[in-house]
């Protein structure tokens, strides 16, 4: 009896202990594109590696993971993080260095160094995938014109009712200083002088009575569906998703969006670095970036990728009319530029929230 | 304070017995409560970082008259420090802490310091200027300076809408940037309406229990006591269903033909919104201790008053209301220092301007991640009770407080 229950109590810690050797949490965006992550990354991952992945979610930012890395308490392995939010996790050590020259070349033998676009990779990783910032509206909203351009979204004489847009400086006032006519080349060197950022708070005051704010992206979607506004600001594979699965009659306007990408970053002191080191060079395969395209409308990061990238699997619709890095979609694209953000996002946010309370 | 007289053998053992008892209290209060505001009131006027990063590039700025440009050994020194600043990985926080003091600041130190790495240049000064024309300006290294300070009261400065000017006066923010003055005086004013609303709600609800029979008084009072048992959330929420342009009110309304379908009011995520909820959330505050006193005072009190001629009016004003503002006032200060903190309600129904300066201080705690300036924010919010604090005594007396 006695020798039974030494060996059940072996067992159980030893399925306890490869249990806590291959396990992952992950974090990431949730809604659509949380799902669109699972099918297309995590759960090959585990298919391939056997190393399970509990996913959770979160909306963005750097303070979460702060908090863990300074308490010593770190339960976050693996998150998923805007660019900006990566250069600065790593600059301020909390996020593991990844040595991006072991990361899988490209089909033609590309290393995977020259394979990435300027500005994606950094010391602790680099990106997945590329996503834009557009506005889409609700066809039943317009029956007769619509709207075409990134004026349009500032022009309530023509195009009446309210607009969500998200509750952030950030992409806001590069919107409405090109509505104002700034060029998408002088657009932070206008934002750089303290007149261009009153220029887009003003352009701003034109439409702020009918801003309805939102915070996470699953959020426009849904506004858009309700006809609580008539057009709103997005993250496009959002729209696109609630375009092809539940056949919503939105419409993507490809004009003056900001183009931004984010990757995956281990959390400084995870007690699975082994692990997490692999599913990072498994996210960084150019197939496993592109399969991401068929959930949902995200460009690959990495230049192989792109060509791998076919049909959506639900629809069968064609995703490169669909994806932001498309040519078709570039005539007036806005590439985020992360590093003035970094440099004046505390000022422009107190700026934004004094702006917001007036 | 007992005086030390005829004291029998064993009373003072006593005595300390009894003090000890105390002890776990004290011992709690001191954990929970001293310590975290004192390591807050500390974070708002103290940050090491930088000082302890760049010790030496910081000595030799002291020397410097804050004109010009520095001499070569500043630039030798701050690139020696910078560089190990980076292979510590301590050097985005030390970017961030010197791009407070000075927008724009954050990209020139980190990308130098990415640039300067494996360089042995002759002239550390051209290096540097040549990497990036900031560090030919003297404002760049004197916000280095500043924000070098161990001891400092920027943050104090930065949550009164002040700052340094160049000859190390203080002045005032232009208007456009005045942030948080306005809040924290719309924040007081918005606590003393709630205060007031709570006053004007509560006082006839806990006159009208105070004077019920038993069964209904208790009956009456459960009333009060479940809400006050239900999750705030509960709540607040409940107000959001209430409110809301398609919630229950305006439907009502539009229903009875008060307004049309077009005209549904604006009741939520504004000030409307964090008035009405916060004045729910807090009533019984207000009612509880006001109900203890009313309970207290003789109902012949008034019955006399009357047969002396006086009429309800003068009764009440003359004989009912002096014997209630010991319930008044407890109940008033605890609502009003109550609404000065809050934070989930107004978070939640308060929309775009219905916030308050808590929220802004829960932004600088999760959000930009700027402690000390949160911390600064909440010791004035904590000076602006205590002072209130002090007044009250000064004019009531805080020994003639009932809260039951």
């Amino acid at each position: 009896m006695k020798y039974r229950w030494a060996v059940a109590a072996t067992l159980g810690m030893a399925s306890l202990a490869t249990n806590a050797a291959e396990s992952l949490t992950v974090v990431s965006w949730g809604g659509s594109y949380a799902r669109a992550s699972q099918l297309a990354v995590l759960e090959p991952f585990t298919a391939e590696t056997g190393i399970e992945i509990r996913l959770e979610d979160y909306n963005g930012g750097l303070a979460q993971i702060r908090a863990q890395v300074e308490t010593g308490r770190v339960h976050w392995d693996v998150v998923d993080l805007e660019l900006p939010d990566m250069v600065r996790g790593c600059d301020e050590g909390l996020l593991e260095l990844v040595d991006i020259t072991n990361y899988p070349p490209a089909q033609d033998g590309t290393p995977a160094v020259n394979d990435y676009p300027p500005d994606t990779t950094t010391e602790c990783g680099a990106s997945m995938l590329f996503y834009a910032t557009i506005y889409a509206y609700n066809r039943e909203s317009f029956p007769a014109a619509k709207p075409e351009t990134i004026e349009d979204f500032f022009d309530l004489a023509k195009f009446p009712g309210r607009r969500g847009m998200r509750r952030t400086p950030l992409g806001n006032l590069e919107f409405a200083l090109l509505a104002d006519g700034v060029p998408v080349g002088e657009l932070y060197d206008t934002l750089d002088a303290p007149a261009g950022m009153e220029r887009a708070l003003r352009k701003l005051d034109a439409i702020k009575e009918q801003i309805v704010w939102w915070e996470a992206g699953a959020q426009p979607p849904q506004m858009l569906a309700d006809q609580e506004v008539v057009m709103s600001t997005a993250y496009n594979g959002r729209i696109f998703n609630a375009q092809v699965l539940e056949k919503q009659p939105f419409v993507v306007v490809w004009d003056g969006q900001v183009l931004d990408s984010s990757g995956l970053g281990i959390v400084a002191g995870t007690k699975h670095l082994d692990a997490a080191r692999q599913l990072l060079a498994f996210a960084a395969r150019p197939d496993i970036q592109a399969a991401l395209g068929k959930y949902i409308s995200y460009s690959p990061a990495r230049r192989s990728g792109t060509a791998l990238v076919s049909t959506h699997l639900a629809s069968g619709v064609d995703m490169a009319p669909h994806m932001p890095t498309s040519p078709e979609n570039l005539h007036r694209v806005v590439h985020n530029n992360w590093e003035w953000w970094s440099d004046h996002v505390d000022d422009v946010n107190e700026r934004f929230s004094a702006w917001l309370a007036r | 304070m007992l005086r030390p007289m005829n004291r029998l053998p064993g009373e003072r053992a006593a005595r300390l017995r009894a003090a000890a008892l105390t002890l776990p209290l004290l011992a709690f209060i001191g954990v929970t409560f001293i310590a975290p505001l004192g390591t807050m009131l500390v974070r708002s006027v103290h940050d090491p970082l930088v000082a302890d990063a760049l010790p030496d590039t910081l000595a030799l700025l002291r020397e410097w008259a804050g004109l010009g440009i520095p001499e070569e050994a500043v630039f030798e020194t701050a690139a020696r420090e910078l560089a190990s600043a980076r292979q510590a990985r301590t050097l985005g926080q030390i970017a961030t802490r010197i791009n407070r003091v000075q927008g724009g600041l954050r990209s020139v130190l980190t990308r130098s310091a990415r640039k300067l790495r494996g360089m042995e240049p002759d002239s550390w000064r051209d290096a540097m200027i040549g990497i990036n024309p900031a560090w030919g300006e003297a404002a760049t290294w004197r916000a280095i300076r500043r924000a070098g300070e161990r001891f400092t009261p920027r943050h104090y400065l930065h949550a009164l809408d002040l700052d340094r000017g160049l000859d190390g006066g203080i002045v005032a923010q232009p208007s456009e940037l005045r942030i948080y003055l306005p809040l924290l005086g719309r924040t007081l004013a918005v606590s003393l309406g709630i205060t007031a609303l709570c006053l004007l709600l509560g006082y006839p609800i806990a006159y009208l229990i105070a004077q019920a029979p038993p069964q209904r008084a208790s009956l009456l009072l459960l009333l009060v006591l479940v809400p006050f048992w239900t999750s705030l959330l509960v709540r607040t929420t409940s107000w959001i269903v209430l409110l809301q342009s398609q919630g229950v009110v305006n439907d009502l309304l539009v229903m009875l033909g008060l307004i049309g379908d077009e005209q549904r009011l604006a009741m939520i995520y504004n000030m409307t919104g964090t008035l009405v909820a916060m004045t729910h959330v807090l009533l019984p505050f207000m009612v509880l201790p006001l109900y203890s006193v009313m309970r207290s005072i003789p109902a012949q009190h008034m019955n006399a008053a009357a047969s002396l001629g006086a009429s309800f009016r003068q009764a009440f004003r003359r004989v009912y209301w002096p014997q209630t503002l010991p319930g008044v006032g407890a109940g008033s200060l605890l609502v009003f220092i109550l609404a000065i903190g809050y934070y989930i309600t107004p978070a939640l129904v308060g929309g775009r301007t219905g916030q308050l300066i808590s929220n802004m201080i829960a932004y600088h705690m999760q959000q930009s991640l700027n402690w000390g300036l949160a911390a600064a924010l909440g010791g004035i919010l904590l000076a602006c009770v205590v002072g209130l604090y002090l007044l009250y005594d000064r004019l009531v007396g805080v020994d003639r407080m009932k809260l039951g």
